[in-house]
């Protein structure tokens, strides 16, 4: 089977951008073609990586985010400005451009309608890219269980997926924004950091055992998870995912 | 630093076992505790990647890239499930 990954082995693939769309100011979204690609889970991540013309290279992890039943691979990239690798990724590739890439990587941070709920996604800031390809998914399967994603950003500027979320793309998902720094006079989400006041309003009751994911830097993503552990949900069904700017 | 965990190291693990490895459960040998790999605390920013117990901070796993070729040292846990 020419150009097909064998089971087991996980090797670097190249992928052809076809198209980048600007998601924030800060954010681009990669929509790649990759000749062969085995398919991936919703939540699933790949490595990305960048040889220099002196053959020095860096890696980066990317969750995947677009869904397992999209044409297309999607990663969605935001700029770090001391970054190695993500100025490249959001500056400098364009379309036509091929991209060094393996993957689909991870078992633990994927959602798929036989694992149940309720599902609960709590995002911070590009922590929200995971969780696009799992609502795509369950968009895609019709799923039936409840499913939330409250998501904390800066600004309504500095929303990824803006349209997607808020026009409810994803009927029957309900979607809860937090506005951390900036908010129009007439917004209606939530003012301010996700709290311990509004993870008990929008999370299911411990007894309802939701699954909850959370996606986002580390000290988001660990004051979250410690906030829903201290409610009585069980940490076993809390899964975490962390990011930060750096890598091998 | 603030660490990452050990989703962060899934791919260099998936290289060097040529399995999906985050779900495997792993027993410190300091403290006894089991954690899945994908809950080890993973810091990237050493000359390599160090995954540390969630529990006691152990140095569970090291991951160093040396000429091209990525050296790993797990002296300090056990592999309890695989994957």
């Amino acid at each position: 089977m020419a150009g097909t990954a064998l089971p087991g082995r996980l090797i670097w693939q190249l992928g052809r951008v076809v198209e980048l769309v600007d998601e924030t100011a800060r954010t681009k979204s990669i929509v790649l073609d990759v000749p062969g690609w085995q398919g991936h889970r919703a939540g699933q991540h790949v490595d990305v990586r960048l040889t220099a013309e002196d053959g020095y290279q860096a890696e980066r992890s990317y969750s995947i985010a677009s869904g397992p039943e999209d044409p297309r691979l999607v990663l969605t990239v935001e700029r770090l400005d001391d970054g190695e690798v993500s100025p490249y990724l959001t500056d400098v590739l364009m379309p036509g451009d091929e991209l060094e890439l393996r993957g689909p990587i991870g078992g633990y941070f994927i959602w798929e309608e036989s694992l149940g709920g309720p599902l609960l996604m709590i995002a911070g800031g590009s922590g929200v890219a995971p969780f696009r390809a799992i609502l795509r998914h369950w968009t895609a399967v019709h799923g039936s269980v409840p499913t939330r994603l409250l998501y904390s950003s800066r600004s309504l500027d500095d929303l990824i997926y803006r349209a997607e979320l808020l026009d409810g793309a994803h009927d029957g998902v309900e979607v809860r924004i937090a506005l951390t720094r900036q908010w129009p006079d007439d917004w209606r989400g939530h003012r301010g950091r996700i709290d311990d006041e509004l993870l008990q309003q929008v999370a299911w009751a411990p007894s309802e055992r939701p699954l909850v994911y959370i996606c986002g830097p580390t000290g988001f993503v660990e004051a979250a998870a410690q906030s829903l552990v201290g409610q009585g949900h069980d940490p076993r069904r809390v899964r975490t995912e962390r990011f930060g700017p750096t890598g091998t | 630093m603030d660490p990452l965990d050990g989703n962060a190291i899934a791919g260099a693990l998936f290289e060097h076992f040529g399995n999906e490895m985050t779900m495997a459960h792993v027993r410190c040998s300091h403290c006894n505790s089991t954690s899945l790999i994908a809950e080890l605390r993973v810091y990237m920013k050493a000359p390599g990647a160090v995954a540390r117990c969630p529990q006691c901070d152990e140095v569970l796993i090291v991951i160093v890239d040396v000429r091209g070729t990525q050296r790993f040292d797990m002296a300090n846990m056990e592999m309890v499930s695989p994957t």
